[in-house]
C-alpha cells in the first residue's frame, strides 16, 4: 500500500505537460465536480424529496445515476471502514473474535432488506427535517449489503499471514500502525478488492429498495436510478424499465473502467506469489495517468503523504512482555470480565427489547406458519440452485477449456452478475399475467436470476485452471463421455462450484424477499414463502412479524450453511483441491 | 577475526537455564527445549547445530525476542531480552522478504521502526545492497530475482539496521548447493574483513560441513527435549577447506557424535534415537522407497554393507538430516547399525537387499511387528476389536499424550505408511479408519 510507484513513477525531468494531461485533467476534475454537485443535492430540506419530484423523463437519468453512484461509493467507504476495524479487531484478539466472528456470520444470514425496516425511522430521527437523514438510511441499506463479506474476506487474510513474514515485521519491530500498513493491508488487499467488486455487484439488486423507502407509514423516495425504475413500475412504463437498465450498463461499465480494472491490475502486485505471475493486464486508465506528466507530478505529494502516515510509528503498546506471567494472567483476567459482561448486558438488554415488542403479537402458531414458509422458500432455493447447477455447470466447462473464450466470456459473465435482475421482473409479471401461470411456481426463476451467474464464472475459473497434463492423460487413455465428466471434469471444477453455488445459494435468500413479491402497477403477484412474509409484513410495517420473518431466515440460512455447503466445502477442500 | 583477540572481550549474549514448554492438550506439559546455558562472545560465530525438532530454532526465536520462555534468563548486552530488541536483526530461512515492496524498500523496512530520517535512510539502504553485492537491483521487486539474490537482500534489511547480533535461521537451506556456497564464501569474507557492522553471528543449522565451514564453536543440539549436549570449539584457520583432512576428521566426529547411542541425540533413549521407546516414541516421516533405497545402496558397491555416513550423504546427495532419518529407521528396524559414523547393514539387511519384493515385504512385516512398538499396538487393538476396525483418531490422541500435535500425526502417518506396505494394517483416508481388510 505504501508505494504507488506504478501511477508515481514521476520522470521528474521532463515537466511539459502531454496531451494526455488534458485527458487526465478533465478525467479528475470532471469527477470531481460531480462529486461536489451530489453532495450538496444530499442536504436538501425533506420536503423535496417528495414522490412527485421524480421525473420518468430520460434527461433525469444522468442526475439519478451520479447520485445513486454516490451513494453506493459512500457505503463502499463505509464497508472498508467497518472492514479495516471490525476484522482487524476480530483477528487480533481471541475474546474480541470469540464474539465478533459469529456476530458476522448472523449478519451475513440476515436479509438485507430486513435491516432497512430498523434503521429507517432511527436516521430519520438523528436529522429531523432533512434528507441527510433518509440517505443515511440508504446508505445504510446499502452497506448491509456490502460489508460483511468484505470483513469476512479481511478477516480471513489476517488469519493467514505467512509465518515468516509476520515474524519479519516483529523481528524488526514494526509498530502495530506500520504492520498494519505494510504488511497486512497488503496481503489482504487482492481479495479484498475482489470482495468489493462483488459488493458493488451485489448492492445493485437492493437499489430500488433503499431508495425508493416504504416501512409502514414512511415513504420516502430519494432521487435516484432506484426510485425511477419504483415509478416505472408503478406507472406500468416498460419504455422507462428499459431507460434505466441503460444508465445502469453504462454506470457498472464506467466504474469498472474507471475504478475496479486499474485497481484490480494495481493489485496484482500484492498477490503473494514468489514467481513471476503473468504480465500485467493492459488497462488504459493507467497508461493514461503514466503518460500525462503533470497528474505525476501532482500525484506525488498525495503518494508521498501516504507513504508518511503508513510509516509513521505510531505505536499503541509495543511488542514483547514487560510484565510478569502472575500480572498478566490478571490482566487478561480482569479484561475478560469486564468484556464478557458487557456483552451479557447487551444480551440481556436485547432480550428485553425483544420480549417487549414480541410478547403477545406473536404466538407460537404464528412461529410455526413462519417456519413453514421457510421451508417452501428453502425448497425454491435448492430446486433453483440444482437447476441453475445442471445448466451452467457443462456450459461453464464447455467455456473455460476454450482459454480465449474464457477471457471474453469471463468479464461479460461478472457484467451479468452485476446486473440488477430485479429490474427484468415486470417483464416476467407481463408475461405470467399473460399467459395465466401459477406464481408460487413462475415467480420462483427470479430469485436465482441474479445469482445464477456466480456459479458460471467459478465454473468457468474451475475449468480453466485444470491442469493440462491431467486433460491429456484423459485424452490419451481415450476416458469420455460419462467416465470423463464423472472421473475427471466434475471432480477438477466441484471446490470452485462450491464456491460459486454458495454464493448463489446465499442471494437467493436475500433476493426471496423481492422476488417472491412482485407488483407492476397496481397487480401484486405472490409466492407463498418467507420472503413474501417479510416484504408484507416491512409494506405494513409490522415489527414483530418482519423481526420474526428476519429470524426465521436468519436461522435458516445459517443452518443451511452449516450443514450444507460447509460440509461440502471442507470436503472439497480435503479431497479435491489440486494444490 | 581481528575482534576476536582484544583483550576484553564482550559478553554479547547470555542464556541461561532456558527451558520452553508448551501446555499439552490432555494437561501437562511437553518440553521443547530444557535447560541450555550458553553465551556468545563479541567477535564470534556461533553454530547450534542439531536434528529437526531439537528446539533450535525455538531457542534462536526466544534470542529474537518473538517467543518467550518458559523459564531461564536470556540477556542481550546485559539487558533482560523482553520482546525484540534493537541491536538483533534476523536472517530467515524462507528469506521473508514482502513480494509487494521493491528490494531498496524491503531493506528499508529495517529502518522504519528505527524513525531514521528518510535521506539517511535511503542513504544505509544503498550501502547495504551495495554490501550484499546488489546494486543495480533496487527497484526490482523480490519475484524477479534468484533464490540467492533473495538472501541477499534479507542480508541486506539485517545489515542496514547495524545490529550487534545477527540471527541466522538456516539461511542457506533452501538454496541449491551451488549458490549457497557462494553466498557462504561471500558473507564470511565480509566478516574476516570486518566490513560488516556486527559483533557476533549466531547461525542455527542442520548441516554439520556447514557448520564447521563457517563456526568459531559449535554447540550441539538433542532432540526431545532440546538440549546442549556438546560444544565443540573449531581451530581450524580461516579460510577453511572443505578437503583439509583436519575438515574431515572433525566432521567424521560431529557425525559420529550426533548418531552413536552413547552420547545421544535423544537423552535417556536407549537404542533408537527416537524418544521415548514405548509407543510414544516420534517416528520421523521416511518412505519405504528410500528404506529400500539406502539399504541397496550400502549393500552394493564400493560400500559392501558398511559406509561412512558423510560419504553416502555425499553421494546419494540427500541433507544429513534426511539420511539420519532413514539411518535410524534402518537401525529401529534392526536392518542396520550406525556406529562410529558408520552404517553397517545386519544380516537381515543384507538378506533383505537381495529378496524379491514378496520376501521383502514380509521381513519388513516382522520386523515391523517386532521392533516398532506402535505397530504392534496397533495390530493388537485391531485384532482385539471385534469389526476389526479402530478410528485414527483412537491413536492420535494416544500419542498426543506424549508429543505434540504435529509429531503425533508425522508418526502415525509413517507408521501406517509402513503398514501399509507391510501389508500388516489397512487404512482408509476419507473414514480415517484403520482396519485388518485387505483393501479391495
Amino acid at each position: 500500500m505504501s508505494n504507488i510507484s506504478t501511477i508515481s513513477v514521476a520522470r521528474r525531468e521532463r515537466v511539459a505537460p502531454s496531451a494526455w494531461d488534458g485527458i487526465a485533467l478533465c478525467l479528475v476534475a470532471g469527477t470531481l465536480a460531480l462529486i461536489i454537485y451530489g453532495a450538496q443535492q444530499m442536504n436538501a430540506p425533506l420536503a423535496s424529496v417528495s414522490k412527485a419530484q421524480i421525473s420518468l423523463s430520460p434527461a433525469a437519468l444522468p442526475e439519478y445515476a451520479l447520485r445513486t453512484t454516490l451513494r453506493m461509493f459512500a457505503a463502499l467507504a463505509a464497508s472498508l471502514l467497518f472492514t479495516f476495524t471490525y476484522a482487524t479487531a476480530a483477528a487480533k484478539s481471541r475474546r474480541a473474535g470469540a464474539v465478533l466472528i459469529p456476530i458476522l456470520d448472523v449478519l451475513q444470514s440476515v436479509p438485507v432488506l430486513g435491516f432497512l425496516s430498523f434503521t429507517v425511522t432511527g436516521f430519520m430521527a438523528i436529522f429531523p427535517g432533512s434528507v441527510a437523514g433518509a440517505e443515511c438510511a440508504a446508505i445504510f441499506a446499502i452497506f448491509t449489503a456490502q460489508a460483511w463479506n468484505m470483513a469476512f474476506s479481511f478477516y480471513q487474510s489476517l488469519r493467514t499471514i505467512p509465518a515468516d513474514l509476520d515474524e519479519a515485521s516483529r523481528a524488526f519491530r514494526l509498530s502495530a500502525w506500520q504492520r498494519f500498513w505494510r504488511l497486512e493491508v497488503p496481503f489482504a488487499l487482492p481479495a479484498l478488492i475482489w470482495n468489493m467488486m462483488m459488493s458493488m455487484s451485489g448492492s445493485w439488486f437492493f437499489i430500488v429498495a433503499s431508495e425508493a423507502i416504504s416501512v409502514g407509514n414512511t415513504t420516502i423516495t430519494l432521487p435516484g436510478i432506484g426510485s425511477y425504475v419504483a415509478l416505472a413500475i408503478e406507472r406500468r412504463d416498460l419504455t422507462a424499465v428499459f431507460f434505466a437498465l441503460g444508465a445502469m450498463l453504462v454506470v457498472i461499465l464506467a466504474y469498472d473502467q474507471l475504478l475496479f480494472r486499474p485497481l484490480v491490475a494495481w493489485a496484482q502486485k500484492f498477490r503473494f506469489e514468489q514467481t513471476m505471475g503473468q504480465p500485467t493486464p493492459g488497462v488504459w486508465l493507467l497508461r493514461v495517468l503514466n503518460r500525462a506528466r503533470l497528474v505525476q507530478i501532482a500525484l506525488v505529494p498525495v503518494h508521498k503523504s501516504f507513504v508518511a502516515v503508513a510509516h509513521a510509528p505510531l505505536s499503541f503498546g509495543r511488542w514483547g512482555w514487560r510484565r510478569s506471567p502472575l500480572q498478566r494472567r490478571w490482566l487478561n483476567i480482569g479484561w475478560g470480565v469486564i468484556w464478557w459482561g458487557l456483552w451479557a448486558l447487551v444480551g440481556a438488554y436485547g432480550l428485553r427489547a425483544l420480549y417487549v415488542e414480541m410478547a403477545g403479537q406473536i404466538g407460537w402458531a404464528e412461529v410455526f406458519s413462519a417456519f413453514k414458509l421457510g421451508l417452501m422458500t428453502l425448497t425454491r432455493v435448492i430446486v433453483l440452485v440444482g437447476l441453475a447447477s445442471l445448466v451452467w455447470v457443462p456450459v461453464g466447462v464447455w467455456i473455460g477449456l476454450r482459454p480465449g473464450l474464457a477471457m471474453r466470456l469471463q468479464l461479460v459473465a461478472q457484467i451479468l452478475a452485476a446486473f440488477p435482475a430485479n429490474l427484468l421482473f415486470p417483464v416476467a409479471v407481463v408475461g405470467i399475467l399473460h399467459f395465466g401461470l401459477n406464481p408460487n411456481i413462475w415467480l420462483s426463476p427470479l430469485m436465482i436470476l441474479g445469482t445464477q451467474w456466480y456459479i458460471l464464472f467459478n465454473v468457468i475459473a474451475g475449468a480453466s485452471a485444470f491442469p493440462i497434463d491431467l486433460q491429456d492423460a484423459a485424452a490419451n487413455f481415450r476416458v469420455r463421455g460419462r467416465n470423463w465428466w464423472f472421473k475427471v471434469m466434475l471432480p477438477g471444477v466441484f471446490p470452485y462450484f462450491i464456491t460459486g453455488g454458495l454464493t448463489a445459494s446465499g442471494g437467493s435468500w436475500n433476493a426471496s424477499i423481492v422476488a417472491e413479491l412482485v407488483t407492476w402497477g397496481n397487480t401484486r403477484l405472490e409466492a407463498n414463502g418467507l420472503g413474501s412474509y417479510i416484504a408484507k409484513a416491512t409494506a405494513a410495517g409490522d415489527y414483530p412479524r418482519i423481526i420474526l420473518g428476519v429470524m426465521v431466515m436468519a436461522v435458516f440460512v445459517t443452518l443451511f450453511n452449516r450443514l450444507f455447503w460447509r460440509p461440502l466445502h471442507a470436503y472439497a477442500e480435503r479431497r479435491l483441491r489440486m494444490i | 577475526m581481528a575482534m576476536a583477540s582484544t583483550l576484553q572481550v564482550q559478553t554479547v549474549l547470555q542464556i541461561e537455564g532456558v527451558r520452553k514448554a508448551f501446555p499439552r492438550p490432555s494437561g501437562g506439559e511437553l518440553t521443547v527445549l530444557d535447560n541450555v546455558d550458553m553465551t556468545l562472545k563479541e567477535g564470534e560465530i556461533v553454530g547450534l547445530l542439531g536434528r529437526s525438532g531439537s528446539g533450535k530454532s525455538t531457542l534462536l526465536r526466544i534470542m529474537a525476542g518473538l517467543i518467550e520462555p518458559t523459564g531461564g534468563k536470556a540477556r542481550f548486552l546485559g539487558k533482560p531480552i523482553d520482546g525484540p530488541a534493537e541491536g538483533i536483526a534476523m536472517v530467515f530461512q524462507t528469506f521473508a522478504l514482502f513480494p509487494w515492496l521493491t528490494v531498496l524498500q524491503n531493506v528499508q523496512l529495517g529502518l522504519d521502526a528505527l524513525q531514521i530520517p528518510a535521506d539517511e535512510a535511503h542513504k544505509r539502504a544503498l550501502e547495504a545492497i551495495d554490501l550484499v553485492g546488489l546494486d543495480g537491483f533496487e527497484s526490482a521487486y523480490p519475484k524477479e530475482l534468484s533464490g540467492g539474490m533473495r538472501q541477499r537482500v534479507g542480508f541486506a534489511r539485517a545489515l542496514v539496521v547495524h545490529p550487534d547480533l545477527l540471527l541466522m535461521d538456516e539461511p542457506f537451506s533452501a538454496l541449491d548447493v551451488l549458490t549457497a556456497e557462494t553466498l557462504r564464501t561471500d558473507l564470511l569474507d565480509l566478516w574476516s574483513e570486518g566490513r560488516m557492522p556486527i559483533k557476533s553471528i549466531l547461525l542455527v543449522t542442520h548441516n554439520i560441513e556447514e557448520a564447521v565451514l563457517m563456526c568459531d564453536r559449535i554447540l550441539l543440539f538433542s532432540s526431545n527435549p532440546g538440549r546442549v549436549i556438546a560444544e565443540i570449539p573449531v581451530d581450524i584457520t580461516r579460510p577453511r577447506n572443505r578437503l583439509d583432512p583436519k575438515f574431515r576428521r572433525l566432521v567424521d566426529s560431529i557425525y559420529e557424535r550426533m548418531t552413536s547411542p552413547a552420547k545421544a541425540l535423544v537423552a535417556g533413549a536407549a537404542l533408537p534415537s527416537f524418544a521415548g521407546g514405548g509407543i510414544d516414541m516420534v517416528l520421523p516421516r521416511v518412505s519405504t522407497n528410500s528404506i529400500a533405497g539406502l539399504i541397496e545402496a550400502v549393500a552394493g558397491a564400493p560400500y559392501h554393507g558398511r559406509a561412512d555416513l558423510p560419504q553416502v550423504a555425499e553421494h546419494m546427495r540427500m541433507t544429513t538430516d534426511a539420511l539420519f532419518s532413514i539411518g535410524e529407521t534402518l537401525q529401529l528396524l534392526r536392518f542396520a547399525e550406525i556406529e562410529g559414523g558408520d552404517i553397517r547393514l545386519t544380516e537381515a539387511g543384507t538378506r533383505f537387499a537381495n529378496e524379491d519384493p514378496h520376501v521383502r515385504k514380509q521381513m519388513f512385516a516382522e520386523n515391523l511387528l517386532t521392533y516398532v512398538p506402535l505397530a504392534a499396538h496397533i495390530k493388537r487393538v485391531l485384532d482385539e476389536r471385534p469389526a476389526h476396525r479402530a478410528p485414527y483418531a483412537r491413536f492420535a490422541e494416544e500419542l498426543e499424550d506424549a508429543m505434540t500435535e504435529e509429531w503425533a500425526e508425522q508418526t502415525l502417518r509413517s507408521v501406517i505408511n509402513w503398514g501399509r506396505f507391510a501389508e500388516v494394517f489397512a487404512y482408509d483416508e476419507n473414514q480415517a479408519m484403520l482396519s485388518l481388510d485387505n483393501p479391495v
